[in-house]
């Protein structure tokens, strides 16, 4: 079976309705699908629920899609900086679940690996854990209480990688890993854009991040102009 | 006369043992990174995905693939490893990270935190600060003492939205060192910045602490 499509809009043909729940790999502007996203405004689906750690900056990453109000729900962790957002989110046309970031993680990995449900000790006795179940456990720490979250079952993963084989499997690079692998899992469908194919047989086995079966379909993104949020550096100091 | 930004990090960089595995908020926390004592070797954790955090790249050698996590771009060690979000926070939340400092709008003197949400104004989210408090071995808020309108941060009972119920070890502000042993024991007064009375420390703190 064929993985790879042409194009970003090619490889989401069919795979996009209104209202449904994406899940977006990324970490601010590292590592975000950003070829997919485009495409995904472009179709001018909407009503979308987009798990998300973040929500892209102004007219960048998932910023783009909440510009053109696509998006009625983000389940993020963090989402500052970002103007238009902000202002959708205080007008009360957007939605937004706050998810502790680890927990976030955790309900995409839980999705992708079949569990409906877990208790965590994260965000028990804060607003996080309002109106969800909690229990006690004999934990590491003694006995305490633990609150339920749910794993995250998505129609649509889109994450970034940066390299795959034919096959999909698929390896990441430094800390554009991030999200990508747990939001990978837990769609239905998993369309992953990378910066470039390699030949079947070329990666090595021991070296894939994230195995094939969960990838369905594949678009090489290249090439990349890679924003940073904040650039810092040191001065070599001269000898 | 109260310690300055970077003197404030000393005192929480006091805690660290060889060995440690230790993850640093933004702002002053960060610092903590420029105190590490002689002879003691730390690896740094970033929640985004990675253990073993290098300095920040020289110029021309920035790379938007390698940020920290408060997005700045960062560089790696001969012994960095990088991994998921979800493996990231399973080694915060498993209790396999042995100390946090991180930054506070309020701490209660039963070690309730609060840092993320003041109602009414605009909220950004907890990131990952309530995953941090709740599976980090040993947690140390640094923060100023009072706000800027001179109101007390180290308080019976917070009134801000709680990142974490009795959750703090140690508070380090610009006067003083507040700690306790264990969760169940109240803060004591440990030390004090040059110059800075317990009077001073009384009169501005309205939490019930051990002097």
């Amino acid at each position: 079976m064929k993985k790879l499509f042409p194009d970003a809009t090619s490889a989401l043909d069919g795979l996009l309705h209104d209202g449904m729940m994406i899940a977006a790999g990324g970490f601010g502007l590292c590592g975000i699908p950003e070829r997919l996203i485009d495409a995904v405004v472009e179709s001018g689906v909407s009503g979308l629920t987009v798990a998300s750690n973040n929500a892209g900056i102004d007219n960048e990453g998932l910023g783009k899609l909440l510009r053109t109000k696509q998006i009625a729900k983000m389940i993020s962790s963090y989402v500052g900086e970002n103007k238009e957002f902000e202002r959708q989110f205080l007008a009360g046309e957007l939605e937004v679940e706050f998810c502790p970031q680890g927990t976030l993680a955790e309900r995409m990995r839980a999705g992708g690996a079949g569990i409906p449900g877990f208790y965590t000790r994260t965000g028990f006795g804060t607003e996080v854990a309002e109106g969800k179940e909690t229990k006690r456990f004999d934990g590491p720490n003694g006995e305490l209480d633990y609150v339920l979250e749910h794993g995250i079952f998505a129609d649509l993963a889109i994450v970034k990688a940066w390299k795959a084989d034919e096959t999909g499997n698929l390896v990441f690079r430094k800390t554009a890993r991030n999200f990508n692998l747990p939001a990978a899992t837990c769609g239905k469908v998993c369309v992953v854009e990378v910066e470039e194919i390699v030949p079947t047989g070329s990666l090595d086995p021991d070296h894939i991040h994230l195995p094939g079966v969960y990838v369905q379909r594949m678009i090489v993104g290249a090439p990349y102009d890679k924003k940073i949020e904040f650039v810092t550096t040191r001065t070599r100091e001269t000898a | 006369m109260p310690w300055t930004r970077d003197e404030m990090a000393a005192p929480a960089a006091k805690e660290l043992e060889d060995g440690f595995y230790v993850n640093l908020g933004i702002g002053i926390p960060t610092l903590v990174a420029n105190h590490v004592p002689a002879g003691i070797e730390v690896t740094l954790q970033s929640e985004n995905g990675m253990l073993g955090i290098g300095p920040f790249p020289y110029e021309g050698e920035e790379d938007a693939d390698l940020i920290n996590a408060g997005k700045q771009t960062i560089s790696e060690l001969d012994r960095s490893a990088y991994f998921d979000s979800a493996q990231s926070f399973a080694m915060i939340r498993g209790g396999h990270i042995d100390l946090t400092v991180l930054g506070a709008m309020e701490v209660a003197q039963n070690g309730d935190i609060a840092n993320w949400m003041i109602p009414g104004k605009m909220i950004k989210g907890m990131g990952g600060a309530m995953d941090l408090v709740a599976g980090v071995k040993k947690i140390i808020v640094v923060m100023e003492h009072t706000s800027k309108n001179g109101t007390p941060k180290f308080i019976p009972e917070c009134s801000l939205p709680l990142t974490g119920k009795n959750v703090v070890d140690m508070i380090v502000t610009d006067l003083c060192v507040f700690q306790r042993p264990d969760h169940d024991s109240p803060f004591r007064l440990v030390e004090m910045a040059p110059g800075v009375t317990a009077e001073e420390i009384a009169e501005k703190t309205t939490a019930r602490y051990v002097s």
